[in-house]
């Protein structure tokens, strides 16, 4: 609806995408290894990019919101705005740096899922980063509180799972531990892709529960619905946060 | 009555601090009304209550008495000049322009006054991160004019303009306030609302001190200047 962003930020984040993808499919002859690697780095560049760049748009913009706000147009209809606009140029930076060159090296369908549920991935950072900015009222408090979400998503997380795993290593955990990772979109979109592969003899015992439960089409399902509520949920909470916000 | 805009008990506190308690006034088409009254006296909230920025905790704001309190559509009757003007640095002039003319869905019809006489038409080019604090400005108050609201809701409008531009902006209010339109003014400069407004309202500590035409305020304290009046009247 009304965002122009051609910023350089996002130019190089495409770039770096790229370059990522294409030097680990030039330097590796195995395409499986490859997606692996990109897979590894993925999952730590693209949230991270994806909350921070669209928290700091969000407080860049905070002055030119204020004015839109004076403006006859809805409260929603201003966030909803920015929101497709970041998310869409961030989905285009993901599709140019990462899906095309898989698409061209190793199509297949741990291809597929891994362009998939990075996609959803992007989309539901975008989508936190507007929980974290609208719930906040300054930008460093709002940085801070992204970079948090990020820091848990990514690190923290696995810790407490591990926590959790070997203080309770003497009871059954498994259908706890599916249920876990639905608290985590970046493990949600790791196990997909992963399972697509066939190394998950190598996660144990663990390893192959997930297997069965995520490479059966219901549990592919039960990862694309949560990694679909992760990306709306969000941005629906901000929504109303934004609607009763003083600017 | 007759009143364009009016506020009823707008109570409005930022966690434990009141910063509105309890305005209540009307507001009538041909004035132009300056909002005075110290730092901190609810003025910017005052403001922002009526364009619907800040949500009030409790009261109601009516345009043309009908209650608008949390809705948009009477937006399209307010052109509004921030203190601060700042738009997305990769946007253009003429991009600006073009998007809030999509956002009303008014294309023709426009006022372009102030876009000529700020010589604004030769920058269409021009994105918003090279324009200096002055040319925001005058962004600004040409966005605010553009629509022909008929409320103009001026923030501290002469700040960061130069002399000239100022001035046009001046003859630009006095014009539409000949129009019939409804124009409130906050402003720190007393000369300037001295100038420009009718009617003097000021705030202090979130009420309503005072809010009566300028020369009734002068006639009762028998000065001719706007800031003797008041320092006259506050001190009593």
């Amino acid at each position: 609806m009304l965002d122009i962003i051609r910023s350089k930020v996002l130019i190089a984040y495409t770039a770096l995408l790229a370059l990522i993808s294409l030097s680990i499919f030039m330097s590796d002859a195995d395409v499986t290894k490859g997606l692996i690697s990109i897979t590894t780095i993925v999952m730590i560049i693209v949230p991270l990019v994806s909350i921070v760049y669209a928290t700091t748009y969000y407080f860049n913009a905070s002055e030119f919101t204020e004015l839109l706000v004076s403006q006859p147009i809805s409260r929603s209809d201003i966030l909803w705005g920015k929101f497709i606009g970041i998310a869409s140029s961030i989905l285009g930076s993901y599709l140019i740096g990462i899906c095309i060159p898989v698409a061209l090296f190793a199509f297949s369908s741990t291809g597929l899922m891994l362009m998939l549920s990075g996609c959803l991935l992007s989309l539901s950072f975008v989508s936190l980063a507007f929980l974290a900015s609208t719930k906040t009222r300054d930008k460093a408090k709002g940085i801070g509180m992204s970079l948090i979400i990020w820091f848990y998503c990514s690190i923290i997380f696995d810790a407490i799972v591990l926590l959790f795993l070997f203080s309770f290593s003497d009871y059954p955990l498994e259908k706890v531990m599916i249920a876990l990772t639905a608290f985590n979109p970046i493990d949600l979109a790791r196990i997909l892709i992963l399972l697509q592969l066939d190394i998950s003899a190598l996660m144990g015992y663990t390893g192959a529960l997930y297997r069965d439960f995520f490479g059966s089409g219901s549990g592919i399902a039960f990862s694309l619905i949560f990694q679909i509520a992760w990306s709306v949920l969000p941005i629906l909470l901000a929504t109303r946060t934004f609607k009763k916000k003083d600017l | 009555m007759g009143d364009l805009i009016e506020l009823r008990d707008l109570k409005k506190s930022f966690g434990k601090l009141e910063v509105l308690k309890g305005i209540n006034c009307g507001f009538e088409k041909g004035k132009v009304v300056s909002v005075l009254g110290p730092n901190a006296a609810g003025k910017t909230t005052l403001i922002k209550s009526v364009l619907g920025m800040v949500i009030p905790d409790q009261g109601n704001i009516l345009y043309k008495g009908e209650l608008v309190t949390g809705t948009f559509e009477y937006k399209k009757h307010i052109g509004y000049m921030p203190q601060i003007g700042r738009y997305p640095d990769n946007m253009k002039i003429g991009q600006l322009f073009e998007m809030m003319q999509d956002l009303r869905k008014l294309k023709s019809d426009l006022d372009t006054d102030l876009v000529e006489s700020y010589h604004l038409k030769s920058m269409y080019n021009k994105t918003m991160s090279t324009l200096s604090g002055g040319t925001r400005q005058k962004v600004s108050a040409a966005l605010a004019f553009m629509f022909q609201p008929e409320v103009l809701i001026l923030d501290e409008p002469t700040a960061g303009l130069d002399p000239i531009a100022a001035e046009i902006l001046k003859d630009k209010i006095m014009e539409q306030k000949n129009k019939g339109k409804l124009i409130l003014i906050t402003s720190h400069i007393l000369t300037e609302a001295d100038e420009l407004a009718d009617i003097v309202m000021y705030l202090l500590d979130g009420n309503i001190r005072f809010y009566k035409p300028i020369d009734v305020l002068k006639s009762e304290t028998g000065e001719t200047r706007l800031g003797k009046a008041l320092t006259k009247i506050l001190a009593a």
